[in-house]
């Protein structure tokens, strides 16, 4: 007995060494924490219960046989966030630089098996060279079989990729399949092929974090949510998004204890928008001032700035916040802002988090270069998502919704719950202007008789009085009430029965 | 004139002073009226008085400023009086005697006396002729930079140049030799051109070392005028008044009474009526020289108000009505300590440029008087959500305490600047608060340099920490991250607790069971009864432990803090080591942003065990931007004054960028060789533009 006892320490002993006081230093000097380090960021303090620390690889080829350490490069487990039950797996970059073998592979399969089974978010710290080429293909079968799980979990649990080191190649596509990708800064690089081939076949000259940095994928390509400065601040942030999230899609988003009066009026929304239609306005501040004592967790914040998207907490429970942003483009849709806002849509759809959308769209963006990118099928992603979510869905027009966008924008037509306006709403195909000089062709070079007409379609259209009528809106609102009316929406809409036809999946416009 | 209630007040003029005068005229039961220009249509004083009538335009030239619009709108809306505030028509007497053809009075001087006090010259000949001591000069407008140059030579270096219409220090400018008298010269007169309409630009000896104290009068009349005692507003940042007091530490009552009487004979010489300040420069033997009179309203007039009990405006509107003065010289008391700072949307750390833009958060400090005696006073002309225009002067509101004793007074100042919340915009409050907290002026050192002399190389808000700031701001920020991981403890959905038993965490170890009953489940949510954590100030660390109830140490240092705090709040007040505080807490994400004392500390609070791996993490660098000259504020680029190659020494002028009408001149903050100059005069500039490059050293 004795022996088992010794051989079990000596074991986990090794397996908590990971790579070794050498590597575990040669991470720390690239500004790095090792796999378990950071899991003891992320669980609370005592929570992590570690399974197959004694896996080890199988693989018998380039001496590999004699390169054996117990958990095999990836630590695999549960835990708690705030109380709440958590899957996580954290590739050890220690150990074989965190590289994906079979054993490896099984290892977060077992894990991903039982966040599904029983109904938990899955986390993913990525810090792998890539596939264990010592293995061929059995590196291959195991990253397949982590895509086919995550492909089978995508909707019933959050996934949450963490992006803290190399993922390179293969690696990349788990992450790119479940919700969300953090990144850290200067330290963190995701590209299908890296510089050198990038060089042999393109000629191309590009540095890794050019390539796949955090600040590439933050704002030139989107694949990433956000990028914080370091692993601390990242895992700290991740916590505090943990927070937000459902478990599982069959659960409903946690609250928590809310101090922020729901019927906290803000009297200083009221001077918002400005008088001259042509001058933009933050819509952040409207968010900020309506949501649960100020805390708006923003992603995508960097790309795509002409809508706002993130998650916030109303009367204490979690709400997803979707918002044209005049600072930016005048908050038009365009490819980038639709594919966007689109995700986010359908991910608060797919776990009952409830959509709050303010609107101040002036139309789609034209150009050859959106319509030739496909305008019209990626805009039409946020209007799929829109039209098919079944969350409670509360909409506010401050200002402009022309046109299609209007019909995007999550509104009455879409099955939007409540569609407030508020006194500064423009609802109409267009602007005045250019309504004006189409209808009145003729007159387009007397500009004295244009601008008389486009007073009389201001006047006629630029209020929330026509949509009213048809009772496209619910209600005009005065700004400052805004936060009373959306919480006590939200508490009507808790019970909310609505389902899509049967289906086995619907044909979104990928 | 016989004597006529005045019905209804119209009020040419915006911002905090239109508020201020609606406010008394209101008490007085006096129908009031405001104007506006379109960019103050929402403004605080439209909101504010019984009836508004829109200007029209935007700039002053095209709304406060045309006579004939303020006159139309006193017809139309039958205002018998016009009270013209400070600044803008207050001065001129085309107005008054437009007034006075329109057969409306005007809350103000005579028409006489406005012409000969708004005439440096003219002024300063009547003073002579008053008895009053003047200030060693030239008696006529310089013809021209050459006379200038002469001129100057025989008064004396230093001398001052400053512009017939000027005040408020705009078209004025000091030469300390003859190199730089020419130039001087002509700036004076280009800002007096642009300012006012009027280039005439004069020249004096400069009294260096000199104090601004100013005397209030107050005339009737019948003749009856009487001094309120003086006003000592020193502490000016290029000729703007800062800080204002009442009564000034340095006068004794003999001084007072000279200064007074000159003031008075000086009143009567013009047959003055209403109120008026003289202004005096006082030397640092108590010498005093008149520099002007102001026949209007003051800006920093509150501080009388509060040390003699008379409301100035109401003594004005009854001396515009004909009625004698309520009071003789001798009934005249000065009662406390008054002090007064001015609330400016401009930027301290960026050489105070003007910041414009919207007020997305304005909580002023709570008016009213405590039980100890001790008065605040905010005088705003501003609300949340309203904007700072880029048209007028960028003034938020005036602070006044009003206290038994001066160290009481800036105590109180001290505390209300604490608690005067201002968000969107830039402000000066770091500095009002640096300033009032300062060595010097708290023993009542001041000169009229003290800004220059105090703060040489500008006003750097991080430097103004010391080390009480730093520990409230620690123990701040851990009762905010305390109180929110107690909040997240109680998240709905937790897991029960023999899964998670080992826990000894204080963030979240909390299990409260599936969620039921978490809200306001305090007894099962409590967190242990002590605490250590780190908290960093850019990467210092500092140990900082809850013991309990108001117990905490940072490091072996032992505090108590009783403050109450609940997520989202801003505003919060308690005790610290058994000494009041006010402060204000931001939260970004991770981290707490305290303001207290004029500095704002950000703090990050890590749990003990998370500590050791943020001392891992690399720290990173910002760029260094030294390089490059960046456009401190949004403006136009009125010239670039250095070319490609140019080699610069530190303080040499690189371009002037224009902004709220002032030309700011951008110098070298080291010397360099310029490399590329990539904007030309006539551009308009963002914020950190960049307008110069240095080839790196």
């Amino acid at each position: 007995m004795s022996s088992i006892h010794d051989q079990l320490h000596e074991k986990r002993a090794a397996a908590l060494a990971g790579g070794g006081a050498k590597r575990i230093d040669a991470q720390h000097a690239k500004g790095k924490l090792t796999a378990r380090e950071r899991l003891d960021i992320l669980f609370d303090p005592g929570s992590f219960r570690e399974w197959d620390m004694f896996v080890e690889h199988d693989c018998h080829d380039f001496g590999m046989q004699d390169n054996r350490i117990p958990g095999d490069g990836v630590v695999t487990g549960y835990g708690t966030v705030n109380g709440r039950l958590v899957f996580a797996f954290s590739q050890d970059f220690t150990v074989l630089g965190g590289s994906l073998s079979a054993a490896h592979a099984r290892k977060i399969c077992k894990l991903m098996d039982r966040a599904m089974q029983n109904g938990a978010p899955l986390i993913g710290i990525n810090d792998s060279g890539g596939a264990r080429i010592q293995e061929g293909v059995n590196s291959l079968a195991g990253y397949a079989d982590v895509f086919q799980k995550n492909v089978l979990a995508s909707g019933v649990i959050p996934q949450i990729s963490m992006i803290m080191g190399p993922c390179a190649g293969g690696a990349v596509y788990s992450p790119a399949m479940t919700d969300f990708i953090f990144m850290v800064k200067d330290t963190s690089y995701m590209f299908v092929t890296g510089p050198d081939v990038v060089k042999t076949v393109t000629h191309e000259d590009v540095t890794q974090e050019e390539l796949g940095g955090a600040v590439t994928h933050t704002t030139r390509s989107s694949v990433a949510d956000l990028a914080f400065e370091n692993d601390v601040e990242a895992l700290l942030n991740l916590r505090r998004f943990i927070d937000f999230m459902p478990l599982s899609n069959q659960q409903k988003p946690p609250s928590m204890p809310c101090h922020d009066p729901v019927n906290r009026q803000e009297p200083s929304l009221n001077t918002l928008v400005p008088d001259n239609p042509n001058l933009p306005y933050d819509i952040k501040e409207l968010i900020v001032k309506v949501v649960d004592t100020g805390d708006f967790f923003e992603i995508q914040t960097n790309h795509a700035a002409n809508i706002v998207v993130g998650f916030a907490r109303m009367g204490g429970e979690t709400v997803g916040i979707v918002a044209n942003q005049p600072m930016v483009l005048a908050g038009c849709l365009d490819i980038a802002s639709s594919k966007k806002a689109a995700r986010f849509v359908r991910y608060c759809d797919a776990f009952s988090i409830p959509i709050i959308t303010f609107v101040d769209v002036p139309g789609f963006l034209p150009g050859t270069s959106q319509e030739y990118g496909g305008i019209i099928k990626h805009g039409a992603k946020l209007l799929f998502a829109y039209g098919e979510a079944t969350v409670p869905k509360l909409t506010v027009i401050t200002r402009k919704a022309y046109g299609g966008a209007y019909d995007v924008m999550a509104s009455k037509h879409l099955r939007g719950d409540i569609n407030y306006a508020w006194p500064s709403a423009e609802i109409a195909v267009m602007g005045p202007k250019g309504a004006v000089e189409i209808i009145f062709r003729a007159d387009r070079d007397d500009s004295e008789r244009i601008d008389a007409r486009t007073e009389e379609y201001r006047e006629k259209f630029a209020n929330p009085f026509i949509a009213g009528a048809r009772g496209f809106i619910d209600d005009v609102i005065t700004p400052a009430e805004t936060r009373s009316h959306l919480c006590r929406d939200l508490n009507m809409l808790k019970n909310k029965q609505l389902s899509n036809p049967w289906k086995k999946h619907d044909n979104i416009p990928l | 004139m016989t004597s006529k209630a005045i019905q209804s007040l119209l009020i040419a003029n915006r911002g905090e002073i239109a508020c201020r005068i609606i406010r008394t005229a209101k008490q007085m039961g006096i129908r009031t009226i405001a104007v506006y220009s379109e960019p103050d249509a929402t403004g605080l004083h439209v909101q504010l008085a019984d009836e508004a009538i829109a200007l029209g335009g935007a700039s002053s030239a095209d709304s406060y400023l045309v006579i004939d619009k303020i006159i139309n709108a006193a017809k139309t809306s039958g205002a018998d009086a016009i009270h013209p505030g400070f600044g803008f028509l207050s001065e001129n007497a085309a107005f008054a005697e437009a007034l006075a053809q329109a057969n409306i009075i005007f809350v103000g001087p005579g028409i006489e006396a406005i012409n000969v006090m708004g005439d440096k010259i003219e002024s300063k000949k009547l003073a002579q002729t008053a008895g009053v001591n003047t200030v060693p000069g030239h008696p006529d407008a310089l013809v021209d930079a050459d006379e200038a140059h002469a001129i100057a030579g025989n008064i004396g270096y230093p001398v001052m140049l400053k512009a017939s219409a000027g005040g408020g220090g705009k078209g004025m400018r000091i030469a300390w030799n003859e190199n730089e008298v020419r130039d001087n010269f002509i700036s004076a007169q280009n800002e007096a051109r642009s300012a006012f309409g009027d280039d005439r630009v004069f020249v004096e000896k400069y009294i260096e070392r000199p104090r601004h104290i100013e005397i209030q009068v107050l005339a009737d009349e019948s003749g009856n005028c009487v001094y309120l005692g003086e006003r000592e507003c020193s502490i000016q940042r290029r000729h703007q008044k800062v800080v204002e007091e009442a009564p000034s530490p340095f006068l004794d009552e003999a001084t007072r009474q000279k200064m007074g009487e000159q003031a008075v004979a000086l009143a009567k010489a013009v047959n003055y009526r209403s109120a008026g300040t003289v202004e005096f420069i006082v030397d640092k033997n108590r010498n005093f020289y008149f520099l002007e009179m102001n026949t209007r309203l003051q800006v920093e007039h509150p501080v009388t108000e509060c040390i003699t009990g008379y409301d100035l405006v109401e003594q004005m509107i009854h001396v515009a009505e004909g009625r004698p003065l309520p009071m003789q010289q001798h009934d005249v008391t000065l009662t406390g300590w008054s002090i007064e700072t001015r609330v400016y949307a401009e930027d301290p750390d960026r050489q105070f440029m003007p910041s414009i833009g919207r007020l997305t958060h304005y909580l002023p400090p709570v008016a009213g008087t405590d039980k100890h005696g001790v008065t605040t006073r905010v005088d705003t002309g501003v609300f949340e959500g309203g904007d700072i225009s880029m048209y007028y002067d960028p003034m938020i509101a005036k602070l006044v305490t009003h206290a038994p004793t001066r160290d009481e007074a800036i105590v109180a100042m001290q505390t209300a600047l604490d608690a005067y919340v201002i968000r969107g915009v830039k402000h000066n409050i770091p500095f009002l608060s640096a300033l009032v907290s300062h060595d010097a002026f708290q023993k009542g050192d001041l000169t009229t340099a003290f800004i220059d002399e105090h703060y040489p190389e500008g006003f750097n808000s991080e430097s103004n920490q010391n080390d009480r700031q730093l520990s409230l701001a620690l123990l701040l920020a851990a009762t905010a991250q305390r109180t929110l991981d107690e909040q997240s403890a109680q998240i709905s959905g937790q897991i029960t607790s023999q899964i998670t038993g080992q826990i000894t965490g204080q963030i979240s170890g909390q299990i409260t069971g599936h969620g039921a009953g978490h809200a306001n489940n305090h007894s099962t949510g409590r967190p242990p009864q002590h605490t250590n954590v780190s908290a960093y100030v850019d990467r210092e660390a500092f140990a900082v432990t809850f013991h309990k109830a108001t117990q905490w140490s940072i490091g072996d240092a032992r505090h108590t803090l009783t403050v109450e705090w609940t997520p989202g709040q801003r505003l919060v007040t308690g005790d610290f080591n058994n000494e009041p505080f006010v402060a204000q807490i931001d939260r970004d994400g991770l981290h707490w942003q305290i303001t207290h004392g004029g500095s704002v500390i950000t703090v990050l609070i890590l749990d003990s065990h998370v500590a050791p791996y943020f001392d891992l993490m690399p720290v990173k660098v910002a760029p260094d931007m030294s390089r490059y000259l960046l456009s401190p504020m949004p403006g136009l680029l009125i010239r670039v004054s250095v070319d490609v190659g140019d080699t610069v020494e530190a303080g040499q002028e690189l371009a002037v960028v224009e902004a709220m009408k002032m030309e700011n001149v951008l110098v070298a903050a080291r010397a360099g060789v310029v490399s590329q100059v990539p904007r030309t005069a006539g551009d308009n500039l963002a914020v950190d533009d960049i307008i110069v490059e240095f080839e790196a050293t």
